[in-house]
């Protein structure tokens, strides 16, 4: 197949974002280039990161009618008309911990867009923050459920509630947590009715959606190294469309006018991204095998990904907790011009000391920003030892981390930073510092039959 | 970690023969290694292995490092257990995803692939 099917007998479906707090702008060349091509189309929004969803969850216990995607009225309101006038399909996780605000707020904004009121359905069921969802999490967790400390949880879902309300006749779908690649895999089940145990074709739609979830990765954003791989245009990246056919092959392409670029390069990167094994990409849905996978280079900024297979789905999901971790606090400093970096490890051991004098003992991480910091691990063995460059180092900025179940010493933390400013090594300067409560993570498998997921088209 | 990949063979920096991306979950980080050439894919394969990435991670400790080839896309894929301390939403890194180590493992050093030290 080196010729794209005729557009009539595919599906095209587009990404306008790919992570809560991405481009509003990106969708509208993502639409306009699907109606100029013609032929069946759907527009998914991925907005929802673990740690997202779990701010949603609270954002939602202080007001029960938020809690769900801050950047919605952004994000839809440029394609919301025209994609409805076009029969476009709209499916989002952008519902988050409350998708039937997010529904409600959709209707009212196509109302003061002056639209006819959309037909709009929610899918649910991923929240098992309730007290029967506290109880499988226990048994799926056993001693180790963080009782006392428990915020809340979501399990992951697949594509049918999505498939269902799309056939129910749904023009927007409000998701909380399901899959990131079920928001294609439900329009290409609703739109070609395969089989649920189609593993092959099941799987082919989710590497579909696993390409086009992180909106722009698959189109040259979060690649561009100068010298190297060059992108052109890359400030003004457009993001993907993948035509789906009726066997599941898969053709990336990205929306017209744009920066960016689709090649074999940019499409491998996205195909590998956040896979373990190739062979079993597990999903609610199916388990995805890439192992084989190939691409071709069809056209320009056109790629198509064949050789996909699928497997059995597996017989439990994922469920992602997060419970209270207590206080993260950050500080920075910074020194600049002869012996910086030595000024700035002077001032590491200040601040250890000192929290040592205070009867502090929680370990503090210590970046030299400039010389050694991403690379390094929490325990800072790799910053202690001397680095390549550091005596020539020009410009250092010591950051100084602590996490701590006491408030009262993350501030501290926090306080003996700032006071580098008068107590310290000569010439710092540009104190920052930032204190936050930190969520920890969990995650679980919890038996597929004990997860009610439904759909609902709003009356 | 700066002077494991310096030995008298190692001549090339595999960031000039592979580009790569990496995924976090939890505590596990995976990272692509991607042949710009299709034909030093079988190098990479023979000098990129558990063990040398393994080496190069060793000062976060990591817990175990597997790799899985996918020659179809001349690509391989690290994963690499407990080196994100504890993941996105517990490690005190700046970079709690882990999002540079891509640029970590491509300063790997390997020999030169049979196309380029032919030329030599």
């Amino acid at each position: 197949m080196t010729a794209s099917v005729p557009a009539s007998a595919t599906l095209q479906i587009g990404c306008g974002a790919g992570f809560s707090g991405d481009r509003t702008d990106a969708a509208l060349p993502v639409v306009r280039t699907m109606i100029a091509a013609g032929g069946p189309a759907v527009l998914m929004f991925e907005t929802l990161a673990e740690r997202t969803l779990a701010l949603a969850q609270l954002a939602r216990r202080a007001d029960p009618a938020r809690g769900y995607e801050p950047l919605l009225d952004a994000l839809l309101a440029p394609v919301l008309g025209l994609c409805l006038a076009h029969g476009i399909p709209i499916v989002g996780n952008f519902g988050a911990a409350n998708p039937r605000a997010a529904a409600a707020r959709v209707r009212a904004l196509a109302a003061e867009l002056g639209l006819a009121p959309p037909r709009v359905a929610v899918v649910e069921g991923d929240d098992l923050s309730h007290e029967a969802g506290r109880a499988l999490l226990r048994q799926a967790i056993g001693a180790g459920f963080p009782e006392a400390r428990f915020v809340c949880a979501n399990a992951y879902l697949g594509a049918r509630g999505i498939a269902d309300a799309l056939a129910d006749g749904a023009q927007v779908v409000v998701c909380g947590r399901v899959a990131d690649p079920a928001l294609a895999v439900g329009p290409a089940m609703a739109h070609f009715g395969w089989s649920w145990q189609d593993w092959d074709r099941l799987a082919r739609a989710t590497i579909a959606g696993h390409l086009l979830e992180c909106g722009a990765q698959v189109t040259g954003g979060y690649f561009a190294d100068p010298g190297m791989k060059d992108v052109p245009d890359v400030h003004a990246v457009g993001y993907p469309i993948v035509r789906l056919d009726a066997d599941g092959n898969i053709e990336v392409g990205k929306a017209a006018g744009t920066g960016g670029c689709v090649d074999l390069r940019t499409v491998k990167e996205q195909l590998l991204y956040e896979v373990h094994d190739p062979a079993a990409y597990l999903t609610p849905d199916v388990v995805a095998d890439i192992g084989a996978a190939t691409v071709e280079q069809l056209g320009p900024d056109r790629v198509a990904v064949r050789n996909v297979r699928g497997h059995e789905r597996p017989a439990q999901l994922k469920a992602n907790l997060f419970c209270e971790g207590g206080w993260i606090a950050e500080g920075e400093i910074s020194y600049a011009g002869p012996n910086a970096a030595a000024r700035a490890r002077l001032a590491a051991d200040i601040v250890r000391r000192r929290m040592g004098v205070l009867g502090h003992d929680a370990p503090v991480r210590f970046d030299l920003i400039g010389v050694c910091s991403v690379f390094a691990d929490d325990a800072g063995e790799l910053v202690r030892q001397p680095q390549p460059g550091e005596a020539q180092a020009q410009d250092v900025r010591l950051r100084a981390a602590l996490a701590h179940e006491d408030k009262a010493v993350a501030e501290a933390l926090l306080r003996e930073v700032n006071a580098l400013y008068t107590c310290g090594p000569a010439g710092g300067g540009g104190v920052r510092t930032a204190l936050r409560a930190r969520l920890n993570a969990m995650s679980c498998l919890v038996p597929r039959g004990a997860v009610t997921a439904s759909h609902t088209l709003l009356p | 970690m700066n002077t494991a990949h310096t030995s008298a063979t190692a001549d090339i920096a595999l960031y000039q023969l592979a580009h790569g991306r990496t995924g976090d979950k939890g505590d596990r980080s995976n990272i692509s290694v991607i042949a710009y050439d299709p034909r030093d894919f079988d190098h990479l394969a023979a000098h990129v292995t558990e063990d040398a990435v393994a080496a190069l991670f060793s000062h976060r400790r990591p817990a175990a490092v597997r790799r899985y080839l996918v020659p179809s896309l001349q690509a391989m894929n690290f994963v690499i257990d407990g080196v994100l301390d504890g993941g996105v939403n517990d490690a005190l890194n700046l970079d709690t995803h882990g999002k540079a180590l891509s640029f970590l493992l491509l300063q790997l050093r390997l020999p030169l692939p049979p196309r380029l030290a032919g030329a030599g």
